[in-house]
């Protein structure tokens, strides 16, 4: 029989919760009708959306009318950052990020940079991979109608002070948006106490399926939107909407606050486990999570050694993890956000990532350790730097 | 998305270890790109008697390393400067595209380490 695979690395994606599956499942095969539809089998479509706007809507403590159902993480990001920037972009056409986030933000503001003749700066983050508040501060212009930082960053796990830089923006008059892809089952997500104005979350990082993400806006902010065709999500995004996926989002944000404490509890003392037990067993290492993380998220850099050659070799025990090695990227440069610290090139080459979610166990955790600690031997053996 | 046989010299390597007083050490690439390659030959009538390799790099990049020091032991040094990147690869059942500078470091580790030989033994015969 093929040994289960334990899996370590929820910040790329996550497995759907049977009971997001069994939601689901109705939507598909007996309410399939289009919530456009008049009959009855699109209005118990549309009554099913709407319940599922306003179960999110109580977790993120706005009004439902302030949910958008998306396609992604990625899709939300892009709206919001987007249709913000082309929609005020009388009022200026500075844009504020931070050089740690997501190529979904980072990759949608250089292309604004690029093509549409906005300007933008990048936030530093200190060697804790948390963004410097005085820069922020400093970066800001007469011309900054928008910010965006994330909540939580997806390689270190670092959380970073979005109440605060949503109150700085606030002051300044300029809106807010956070990606808080990595936050979504770790952190508090409502909107009022993070002063933010708009959200991006992504369905697949919290145990619901790929391709559903959640954009939140505040009501009185109108991006442009990234389609053009019939009124769904109030116009701001087109498409019939996906109802099997919206149920199974929903249902994965409900069951991931219902049980926050729970799994909260539990993951991170698999976290302290898996922590404790690399610091003990292997040396040379190099921790790039901070202490203020979310609860699953662990990086370590491993001297003398490439990150995908440990990946690789993890994998041959049935071990899944990631890295920020440039070799896996197929870009030459390692991880951006790494590097963002001050961390030597060197070191972030050697970045591993260990995501942990509700689903691991301590004999996971255990057999990780030690299986760690073999591949790390056996690789230093064959490097020109054995520590 | 890699071969059998990347896997199998990456899980296994061949030669690999520093080499005691070697006559010719070729050192290329650096850990700040993502991989560095020692490469230490020993030779006896210009033909590579031992070879041995070190490698901070990815999987391609020690499978490289790895199929390279079978590809150049028994050689002549004239036989060695003969393998190209192309070698390398053809021998590990291909490399992915975005892999392909992992057996180009292998052939100048080949050549660094050829160079530094016929270095030393003109020193030592012009002495």
């Amino acid at each position: 029989m093929k040994k289960k695979f334990i899996y370590l690395d929820n910040n790329a994606t996550t497995k759907v919760d049977d009971r997001v599956v069994s939601e689901m499942q109705r939507y598909f095969t007996e309410v399939y009708g289009n919530p456009s539809s008049l009959y009855d089998l699109g209005q118990e479509a549309r009554k099913a959306i709407e319940n599922a706007r306003e179960r999110v809507a109580k977790i993120l403590n706005c009004n439902p009318s302030e949910i958008y159902f998306t396609g992604s993480g990625t899709e939300s990001d892009n709206l919001a950052i987007k249709g913000v920037a082309r929609r005020y972009q009388k009022k200026g056409k500075h844009i504020i990020t931070s050089a740690i986030e997501h190529h979904a933000v980072l990759h949608t503001v250089e292309y604004l940079g690029k093509k549409e003749g906005f300007e933008y700066s990048l936030v530093k983050v200190n060697n804790d991979g948390i963004v410097d508040l005085d820069h922020l501060k400093s970066l800001i212009r007469d011309d900054t109608t928008l910010i965006s930082i994330m909540y939580a960053n997806n390689e270190t796990g670092a959380i970073q002070p979005i109440e605060e830089i949503g109150k700085i923006a606030k002051e300044r008059g300029i809106y807010f948006h956070t990606d808080a892809v990595q936050a979504a089952g770790k952190l508090s997500l409502d909107v009022k106490k993070l002063n933010v104005d708009m959200m991006s979350l992504s369905g697949h990082k919290f145990h619901a399926p790929k391709g559903v993400g959640i954009l939140y806006k505040r009501n009185g902010i109108n991006p442009i939107p990234l389609f053009h065709g019939g009124h769904h999500e109030k116009n701001l995004r087109p498409s019939t909407e996906n109802v099997p996926y919206i149920m199974g989002i929903a249902k994965a944000l409900e069951i991931a606050y219902d049980e926050f404490e729970e799994h909260k509890e539990k993951i991170y003392k698999l976290k302290m486990m898996l922590k404790e037990g690399i610091e003990k067993n292997i040396e040379g290492i190099v921790l790039n999570t901070p202490e203020n993380s979310v609860f699953n998220t662990l990086n370590y850099s491993f001297k003398g050694i490439e990150g995908e050659s440990i990946l690789f070799s993890l994998n041959d025990f049935g071990i899944g993890v990631s890295t920020g090695s440039a070799c896996t990227s197929g870009s030459l440069e390692p991880s951006h956000v790494i590097m963002a610290m001050g961390r030597d090139h060197a070191i972030c080459h050697s970045s591993i990532r260990f995501s942990l979610s509700k689903y691991n166990t301590e004999d996971e955790i255990r057999y990780t350790i030690e299986k760690l600690k073999e591949v790390i031997d056996r690789i230093r053996r064959i490097s020109p730097y054995k520590q | 998305m890699y071969s059998d046989k990347v896997m199998e010299h990456f899980r296994n390597p061949h030669n690999y270890g520093k080499m005691e007083n070697p006559d010719g050490v070729g050192r290329v690439g650096n850990p700040q790109c993502g991989d560095e390659m020692v490469i230490y030959i020993k030779v006896e009538n210009d033909v590579i008697v031992d070879v041995k390799f070190e490698t901070f790099g990815c999987v391609a990049a020690i499978a490289s390393s790895s199929i390279t020091t079978d590809l150049i032991k028994g050689k002549t040094i004239d036989e060695a400067l003969k393998i190209t990147n192309k070698d390398v690869v053809n021998q590990l059942g291909g490399l992915p595209a975005i892999k392909t500078h992992c057996s180009v470091l292998a052939e100048d580790g080949i050549k660094a380490a050829i160079d530094d030989y016929l270095k030393k033994k003109k020193e030592k015969e012009q002495n």
